[in-house]
């Protein structure tokens, strides 16, 4: 596999006051197309600026990053840059521009100069591969928060992007919404081989990813699998990040002595461990 | 609820008139109402009139709905009434007290006027009542078009998407709304008593939090945009085309032939 991102030991400024705040320093890191990323890190660890600096709405202080070999600073390609990698945002109202559900999906589309019948199966076609068609005619404020952003995630999968980026898209969504967003994402991985990276803080929504990326301060602290990071909770709580209940269960039967790894997330899982373990010791 | 408002006061049907193009009505409200005012007499108007009549009763909205805006113009149509039936001085005097009089003609001329504004109302009621915001959107920014040729090529673009935005966001804004209302006076804000001074100054706290949300909103709403490949209205391509059908033509002759006698009419009488 080829990386589809490449992210060359960029320096990313934010220069609004007299004070430089340096966010991101000498940061490298490289996306492989059609991967499942999630980037996981407390607020302030620079993920949600590096999320907007991958599709070129922020520009790098120093340093480059290339999508498909192309610069994310070369102005003449912005927009084909950022049909490439679409960005979702957390909060799903201020990310919808019409009053029609199809007609905010078609919003990308639009703005990339198709024709109107291309347009039209594009947003048909989007709408269905988030599950939200017979939603089609709807307006979004009378949509659960997880339905207006399944129609957000459409209104970039209608621009035919190679990657989609994630930034904390479940971060105001309830249980429901989120499992629904998490279950979009992992299809559209899967059948439609859009690489995705996902940034969040909850951990639980990392279990299905091909890779984890740990970060604070704008560093990366770990980058591994899925069940290697969860196996360090240690470190998961000195960058601050929310420990799901199951496995600071099994991390604190661990540290009381029992012979225990903290690799798995499900109750299910978690409950079959702990079983186990009572019943090797017993034996 | 708040939340379930319907902006603007759509009426869902399938009419005649619901299925004409949005710009049709459009073009055809604005005619009508260039025609109640170039009708100089009583048969004229009432040609007028019953062109009206025929549209409202064709587009299927209970009348009771027409009725309940007029109810909302009813002053101002007593007013001019009023006014009228003491400016005109011609014709024979009917009651004459003071100095004022009422003549036969300030009579005719009071009910004229009434029925004019009557008319006015009835047939911009019908547009908003046949077309959804969206379509009226749609159709503004098509008939503005023309404005491009004359240098305002970005104007009717940036337009057309500030009324799109606010259309999306009523809804969301009156909702939020609602919320800070409900956070200040779950803090023991006092939002309905009081002097009318008062209650302005209680709406303060609930006016800037409501105007630095937006703000954010706003910036927010920017930066998705220009994620989703906007860049202005430079080769944008809509999906949703507005096509004129032949009903429209149809629309489109009956008013031309209306119109066409009352000018006649104002000519002959």
């Amino acid at each position: 596999m080829d990386n589809i991102i490449e992210v060359k030991n960029i320096t990313f400024e934010y220069e609004d006051s007299d004070q430089k705040d340096t966010v991101l320093k000498d940061f490298s890191l490289n996306i492989k197309r059609g991967s499942f990323t999630v980037i996981l890190g407390h607020n302030g660890s620079g993920k949600s600026t590096l999320a907007k600096l991958l599709n070129g709405l922020y520009k790098v202080t120093d340093g480059e990053i290339l999508v498909d070999g192309i610069s994310t600073s070369d102005e003449e390609h912005e927009i084909e840059i950022k049909r490439r990698v679409g960005l979702v945002f957390q909060n799903p109202d201020n990310q919808l521009v019409a009053s029609i559900v199809e007609e905010d999906v078609a919003f990308g589309p639009e703005n990339l100069g198709h024709a109107p019948d291309v347009i039209r199966a594009e947003v048909d076609e989007a709408l269905k591969s988030v599950g939200m068609y017979e939603f089609r005619k709807s307006t979004p404020h009378r949509l659960s928060g997880g339905q207006k952003q399944r129609i957000a995630i459409a209104g970039i999968i209608a621009m035919k992007p190679d990657c989609i980026v994630l930034d904390e898209p479940t971060a105001m969504l309830d249980p429901k919404g989120r499992a629904e967003i998490i279950s979009t994402i992992k299809k559209l991985n899967r059948e439609n081989g859009i690489t995705i990276v996902l940034i969040t803080h909850f951990m639980e929504e990392a279990v299905d990813a091909d890779r984890v990326i740990v970060m604070d301060s704008g560093k990366i602290v770990a980058d591994s699998t899925p069940k290697d990071i969860f196996s360090n909770i240690k470190l998961l709580k000195e960058v601050g990040l929310d420990v799901p209940q199951t496995t600071e269960l099994l991390y604190r039967l661990k540290s009381g002595g029992m012979n225990i790894t903290t690799d798995v997330i499900s109750i299910e899982e978690s409950a079959q461990k702990i079983y186990d373990a009572i019943h090797l010791e017993e034996i | 609820m708040l939340k379930d408002i319907t902006f603007g006061q759509y009426y869902e049907n399938d009419s005649f008139v619901h299925k004409l193009d949005p710009r049709t009505k459009m073009l055809l409200l604005i005619a009508v109402i260039v025609f109640i005012f170039v009708s100089q007499n009583a048969v004229a108007l009432s040609l007028v009139a019953l062109l009206i009549l025929f549209s409202v009763l064709l587009s299927k909205v209970p009348l009771k709905m027409y009725f309940k805006n007029l109810k909302a113009v009813f002053p101002i149509i007593i007013f001019t009434m009023i006014i009228n039936l003491f400016y005109n001085a011609s014709g024979d005097v009917l009651v004459s007290f003071w100095k004022l009089s009422i003549t036969t003609g300030s009579l005719y001329r009071a009910f004229y006027m009434a029925a004019r504004i009557l008319l006015l109302i009835i047939a911009s009621a019908e547009l908003t009542y046949t077309t959804t915001p969206n379509d009226l959107t749609d159709a503004i920014e098509k008939l503005l078009s023309p404005l491009k040729f004359i240098g305002l090529k970005n104007a009717v673009h940036t337009l057309a998407m500030m009324m799109t935005i606010a259309l999306r966001f009523i809804p969301t804004l009156i909702e939020e709304t609602q919320k800070i209302m409900n956070a200040q006076k779950a803090r023991g804000a006092d939002l309905e008593s009081g002097k009318l001074i008062d209650r302005i100054k209680a709406l303060i706290p609930i006016l800037i939090p409501l105007l630095i949300s937006s703000v954010r909103r706003a910036y927010e709403l920017a930066e998705a945009m220009e994620c989703r490949c906007y860049n202005g209205g430079e080769g944008r391509q809509r999906m949703k085309q507005l096509k004129y059908h032949s009903n429209d033509f149809i629309a489109f002759a009956v008013v031309v032939v209306v119109c066409a006698t009352v000018v006649a009419v104002n000519m002959i009488l």
